[in-house]
C-alpha cells in the first residue's frame, strides 16, 4: 500500500475565489435595479456590453499568455470589474466608451501588470479615469432621474436606449441632466437652503438627490449582504464613509453659500456607496491588515471631498482610490498586526537586530 | 464556571467527530511484529540495549535515554528482537529512521513492575525518575519528555497547571473516549503532578463544549479536589498550547520563552493517564488510545493500541477500503501529515489515523491568484499576515518574512482552510522556514570561513614580513663581510665577528656541502627503508584492526557515526595497501 502525499491541512473550507466573486456580482443587483429604474436602460446596457467585453479581452491575454483560459475565466474576476465599470458610466453613453474604457481595465490595468492579485490599481477605476480625462463631454453627461424628466416623458426604452448606444441616436429633450454634486459645484453664490429649494433635483428628494439617493440606498444594502457574508471586514468601508461624514460636517459652514454641501447628501451622492462597499474594497490594491485597511478608507474618503469640495471634477471616488492604492503599500509597512507574544507591532521593512 | 478569554481568529471546520465515539475503546489483536522507533520525541534517539534475538517481556527496557532531554523505550509486548534496522517512520518527510522490531510471542507476559500509592509521600525527584524511567514524552503531539517538562530546575515557581483535553482538531477522539472511560485514573494522575509541583495554586482542565459527555465524567472526580474543568467554545486552534494558555489565563506567552518560563506547565490528558499509570501502577508508556476514522473505514472508534503497531494492522482490523481515499493521515485534517505506506508504526504521539474517502477529502484544486482578501488574516490565531507572507515566501525575501514573524507561525493551517484561492500557505511558510534556518547556518558557516581566511591571510603576510626581516638582516652582514674582506685585503685591520645569527659569505661552500650532507642522509639505505616500511605496515594494520572493531561497534548500537568511522576504516585500508605496494617495489 502506497499513499498519496500532500501536505496539511487536508480540509478546506468550501468557499472558493469564483463563488467570492459571485457574491460580488449578486450584490451590485440591487444598485443595478435602482440605476435602472431610475435612469432607465442605459447602466444595463453599459454593464451587459462591459462584461462582453472584458471576457473577450481576458480570454485574448489569457491565450496570449499561453494559460488556460477556462481556468482563468472561471474566477470571474474580470466581470466584476466589468460590472462595476457598467455602473461606474453614465447611462446611455456611446458603445465605444464602455469599450474603450473596459479595454483600459482589463488590458492595461489588470494583465499588463500580471493578472488578477497583481494589479497595483483598481482596474475599474483606472479605467474609469482614462475616460474622464480623454472623453470629459461624454463622460459628464448623466441622464435626468425620473422624478425630474418633463411631464409626458419617459426614459427611453430597450431597444431606443440601443439605438441611442449603438448607433447615435440622439436621446429626447430632457432626458439628460446634472448630478447633485454638478448643481452643488455650479451653485456659488447660493445658500443651501436656495439651492434645495430651487433645483428639482433637491426638491423633488427625500434627503439627498433625486434618484441618485436610490442608487445609494441600492449600493448600501448590496454592501451590507457582502459585510455579513464576510467578503471583506467594515474597516475599508466605516473609514471611508466616517471620514467623508466628518468632512462634511466640519465644512458645512451652517449651509452658507460657500457649503460644499450636506453630510447626508455627500454620503448619498455620487458614487458614494458603491465606492464603499464595492470599490476600496477590492483587496488586490487596497492596504493589508485590518487598521491598514481603515487608514485606507479615511485616506478615501478625505480625498473624495477634498476634491469634491474644492477640486475641478465634480465626483472623486475614481481619483481618491487610485491616489490611495498608491499609498497601501506605504500603509502596509506601518501597519503590521502585534503578533501573539509580541509586545509591539512591527514595521514591515523592519531588519533583525544584529 | 471560571472567566475564559477569546482568542483572535480561528475556524469552524467540520467537526467530524461523533462517528468513532459510538463504539467504547477497543483492543486489536497482538500484531505479529512490534516497531519501535527510537525516536519518538524531541530531544536525543534512544540507545538500543538489547540484542538480535533476545527474548524480550512486555514492559522490559529495549533502549536506554540518551542523555537528559531524551526517553527510554520499552517492549510493549513479550517476543524477540527480530531487527535493529533503519524502517520507515511517521514523519512528514517519510524519512527512514533506526527502529527495533520484536516478533511478539502472543503470550503478552509482564516484566516484573511495582508502583506506588502512596505519591504524596514520595519526593518530587523520585517521582519525576519515575515518569522518566517509565519513558512517558508528551502525548498531545510535540513529544517533549515530561520529566523534562516537570524538573524543578527552573527560576520560578509553578502557580498554574493546564491539562489539555482541548482536542480542536476535527475527527480525533482518543482524548475525548480516554476521559469518558477512565476520568478516574486522569484525575489521579493530574494529583500525582499537583503533587510533583508542589500543589500550584490554578489546576484547570482545558476543554471545548463539544464533549459534554467528557465533562459530564470528569465531574465527580474533580469534585472537592481543586482541580477545576474549564469548558469554552469549540474553535480550531484553541488546543494549541499558547492558544489554551491564553483562553484560560487571559496570558499571552512572550515570544521565544516556554510556559515554565512564566510559571506554567501544560500537559496534555492522555499524558496525565500515562503518568498515573507509571506511578501507580508501574507500568511504562506502551500503549496509547488512538483514534482510527474516516469513511475509508468500516467502523471508526478509537483503540487502545500498543506502540509500534504497524498502521496496517489499525486498518486491516478495521475493514480499509484502499480504493475508497488516496491518502492516509497520522493525526487530525488540518495538522496531520499523510502516510508513505502502511508499514509506519503507531508512535506515543499518534492520536488519530485518519483514512478519508475521495468524497471526505477531495484532491486539492489547483491554486488561483492570491486576490489578498484578508481571509487568512482574519483566521489567523496569532495574528499574523498571511497573505503577506505567502508573497514574501515565493519572492524569497527573508528580512521580510521575519519582520512579519514568520516564526511565530504555529502551521495550524487554518489560512490555508479558508483560502478561496486553494493556495497551500502553509507549505510556503514551512519551506521558507526552512530556507532560511539554512541561510542561518550558512551565515555562521561563512563568517567562520572569513575569519578563517582573514587568519590565514594574516599569518602569511606575518611570515612573509619575517622573512623580509631576515633578508634585510642577511644583505647587512654581507655588506659588513664585504667590508671586512676589503679591510683585510688592505690588511689594515684583522677580520671582525659576524653578526650573531648569520654567516660569513666566506663559508657559502661550507653551507652547499652541508645541505648536499643533509639530502644525502635523507635516502637512507635499502636496509633502514624496508625496516621503516615493516613498522609502517605493522602500524597501520593494527590500526586498520582497531577501526572495524569500532565500527562493528557503531552498527551495533547505531550511534549515527557509522559514515565516519567506516570513512576512516578505508583510509586506513588505502595506507596499508599503499606501504605494502612501496614495499614489494623495494623488494623487486
Amino acid at each position: 500500500m502506497a499513499f498519496k502525499q500532500v501536505s496539511s491541512p487536508h480540509a478546506h473550507a468550501a468557499q472558493n475565489t469564483a463563488q467570492v466573486m459571485k457574491l460580488v456580482l449578486l450584490a451590485t443587483i440591487p444598485g443595478l435595479v435602482a440605476l435602472t429604474w431610475q435612469f432607465g436602460w442605459g447602466s444595463f446596457i453599459n454593464v451587459v456590453l462591459a462584461s462582453v467585453t472584458a471576457v473577450c479581452c481576458e480570454a485574448a491575454i489569457v491565450k496570449m499568455r499561453g494559460r488556460s483560459i477556462s481556468f482563468y475565466l472561471g474566477d470571474y474576476s474580470a466581470v466584476v470589474t466589468a460590472v462595476l465599470l457598467g455602473l461606474a458610466l453614465p447611462p446611455l453613453t456611446p458603445w465605444w466608451i464602455v469599450v474603450v474604457g473596459t479595454v483600459s481595465s482589463i488590458v492595461v490595468a489588470k494583465q499588463l501588470y500580471g493578472g488578477l492579485g497583481y494589479n497595483p490599481f483598481n482596474p475599474a477605476m483606472v479605467g474609469y479615469v482614462v475616460l474622464l480625462i480623454s472623453f470629459p463631454i461624454q463622460m459628464t453627461t448623466w441622464v435626468a432621474p425620473l422624478a425630474l424628466l418633463p411631464a409626458g416623458t419617459a426614459h427611453p426604452g430597450l431597444m431606443e436606449s440601443l439605438q441611442i448606444v449603438f448607433a447615435g441616436y440622439s436621446p429626447a429633450d430632457g432626458v439628460t441632466g446634472a448630478t447633485p454634486l454638478d448643481v452643488f459645484k455650479h451653485s456659488s453664490g447660493l445658500l443651501v437652503d436656495q439651492v434645495y429649494d430651487r433645483e428639482p433635483l433637491f426638491n423633488q428628494a427625500m434627503f439627498a438627490g433625486a434618484g441618485w439617493e436610490w442608487v445609494n440606498l441600492g449600493f448600501l444594502l448590496g454592501g451590507i449582504v457582502l459585510l455579513t457574508q464576510r467578503i471583506f471586514t467594515w474597516h475599508g468601508p466605516v473609514g471611508m464613509l466616517g471620514a467623508l461624514a466628518l468632512m462634511s460636517i466640519i465644512f458645512w459652514d451652517s449651509g452658507s453659500s460657500s457649503s460644499p454641501g450636506s453630510p447626508l447628501m455627500h454620503l448619498f451622492s455620487g458614487a458614494s456607496m458603491m465606492g464603499a462597499f464595492f470599490i476600496l474594497t477590492d483587496p488586490v490594491s487596497s492596504a493589508v491588515s485590518n487598521r491598514g485597511r481603515l487608514i485606507f478608507g479615511i485616506l478615501i474618503g478625505i480625498l473624495v471631498y477634498v476634491i469634491r469640495a474644492w477640486g475641478n471634477y465634480p465626483d472623486a471616488v475614481a481619483f481618491a482610490v487610485l491616489i490611495a492604492n498608491f499609498a497601501a503599500p506605504f500603509i502596509d509597512n506601518y501597519t503590521l498586526p502585534r503578533t501573539y507574544g509580541h509586545t509591539d507591532r512591527r514595521r514591515a521593512t523592519e531588519k533583525e537586530e544584529g | 464556571m471560571s472567566r475564559t478569554w477569546v482568542t483572535p481568529g480561528g475556524v469552524h471546520p467540520p467537526e467530524n467527530k461523533h462517528q468513532s465515539v459510538t463504539q467504547p475503546i477497543g483492543q486489536l489483536p497482538i500484531p505479529e511484529k512490534l516497531i519501535i522507533p527510537l525516536s519518538q520525541h524531541i530531544g536525543a534517539p534512544a540507545i538500543p540495549c538489547v540484542e538480535m534475538g533476545q527474548q524480550v517481556l512486555k514492559g522490559q527496557v529495549i533502549a536506554q535515554a540518551a542523555g537528559m532531554v531524551s526517553i527510554p523505550m520499552h517492549a510493549p509486548s513479550s517476543g524477540t528482537i527480530s531487527a535493529i534496522e533503519h524502517r520507515p517512520i511517521a514523519h512528514a518527510s517519510g524519512m527512514l529512521a533506526p527502529c527495533i522490531e520484536i516478533t511478539t510471542d502472543g503470550a503478552d507476559t509482564w516484566i516484573e513492575h511495582e508502583g506506588i500509592s502512596d505519591y504524596e509521600h514520595i519526593s518530587p525527584r523520585k517521582l519525576i525518575e519515575m515518569i522518566g524511567n517509565a519513558g512517558i514524552s508528551g502525548m498531545g503531539g510535540a513529544g517533549f519528555p515530561s520529566a523534562v517538562k516537570l524538573n524543578p530546575g527552573r527560576q520560578r515557581p509553578i502557580d498554574t497547571l493546564i491539562v489539555n483535553a482541548t482536542e480542536c482538531e476535527p475527527y480525533i477522539t482518543a482524548d475525548d473516549s480516554a476521559i469518558r472511560e477512565r476520568a478516574g485514573e486522569i484525575v489521579e494522575g493530574i494529583k500525582i503532578l499537583s503533587a510533583i509541583l508542589d500543589h500550584p495554586h490554578h489546576i484547570m482542565i482545558g476543554i471545548e463544549d463539544n464533549k459534554p459527555e467528557a465533562i459530564e465524567a470528569l465531574a465527580p472526580h474533580v469534585e472537592g479536589t481543586g482541580i477545576s474543568v474549564v469548558v469554552f467554545p469549540t474553535k480550531y486552534p484553541s488546543g494549541g498550547e499558547k492558544q489554551l494558555i491564553y483562553i484560560l489565563t487571559g496570558r499571552e506567552l512572550p515570544a521565544g520563552k516556554l510556559p515554565a518560563d512564566e510559571g506554567m506547565v501544560c500537559i496534555n490528558i492522555g499524558t496525565t493517564y500515562a503518568i498515573k499509570r507509571a506511578v501507580i501502577d508501574g507500568e511504562p508508556l506502551i500503549s496509547r488510545v488512538t483514534t482510527v476514522t474516516g469513511d475509508a473505514v468500516g467502523t471508526p472508534r478509537n483503540y487502545d493500541t500498543l506502540i509500534g503497531t504497524p498502521v496496517r494492522h489499525l486498518l486491516e482490523h478495521n475493514q480499509f477500503n484502499e480504493q475508497a481515499g488516496g491518502r492516509v493521515v497520522m493525526g487530525g485534517p488540518m495538522m496531520g501529515f499523510t502516510l508513505p505506506s502502511a508499514d509506519v508504526p503507531i508512535v506515543k504521539t499518534t492520536n488519530c489515523i485518519l483514512a478519508p474517502s475521495y468524497a471526505e477529502i477531495p484532491d486539492d484544486e489547483p491554486a488561483q491568484p492570491c486576490i489578498r482578501c484578508g481571509m487568512c488574516a482574519e483566521a489567523c490565531p496569532v495574528s499574523l499576515l498571511p497573505q503577506q507572507l505567502f508573497w514574501y515566501a515565493q519572492a524569497q525575501e527573508h528580512d521580510r518574512l521575519e519582520a512579519h514573524n514568520l516564526f511565530d507561525c504555529i502551521e495550524c493551517g487554518a489560512c490555508s482552510y479558508v483560502c478561496p484561492s486553494n493556495i497551500p500557505l502553509v507549505q510556503y511558510y514551512r519551506a521558507a522556514k526552512g530556507e532560511i534556518r539554512q541561510a542561518r547556518e550558512e551565515k555562521v558557516k561563512s563568517d567562520h570561513a572569513r575569519d578563517r581566511f582573514e587568519f590565514h591571510k594574516e599569518r602569511i603576510e606575518q611570515a612573509e614580513r619575517e622573512k623580509e626581516a631576515k633578508r634585510a638582516a642577511r644583505r647587512e652582514a654581507t655588506q659588513q663581510a664585504k667590508a671586512d674582506h676589503a679591510a683585510a685585503a688592505n690588511g689594515s685591520a684583522v677580520p671582525s665577528a659576524a653578526p650573531a645569527g648569520t654567516v660569513p659569505s666566506s663559508s657559502a661552500a661550507d653551507i652547499i656541502a652541508a645541505a648536499q650532507a643533509r639530502a644525502a642522509a635523507k635516502q637512507a639505505s635499502p636496509e633502514d627503508q624496508r625496516a621503516k616500511l615493516e613498522r609502517t605496515i605493522a602500524s597501520a594494520e593494527q590500526r586498520l584492526k582497531m577501526a572495524e572493531e569500532k565500527l562493528a561497534e557503531a552498527i551495533n548500537d547505531d550511534s549515527g557515526k557509522q559514515d565516519k568511522l567506516s570513512a576512516a576504516v578505508e583510509n586506513t585500508r588505502q595506507k596499508l595497501e599503499q606501504s605494502k605496494s612501496k614495499l614489494a617495489e623495494l623488494a623487486e
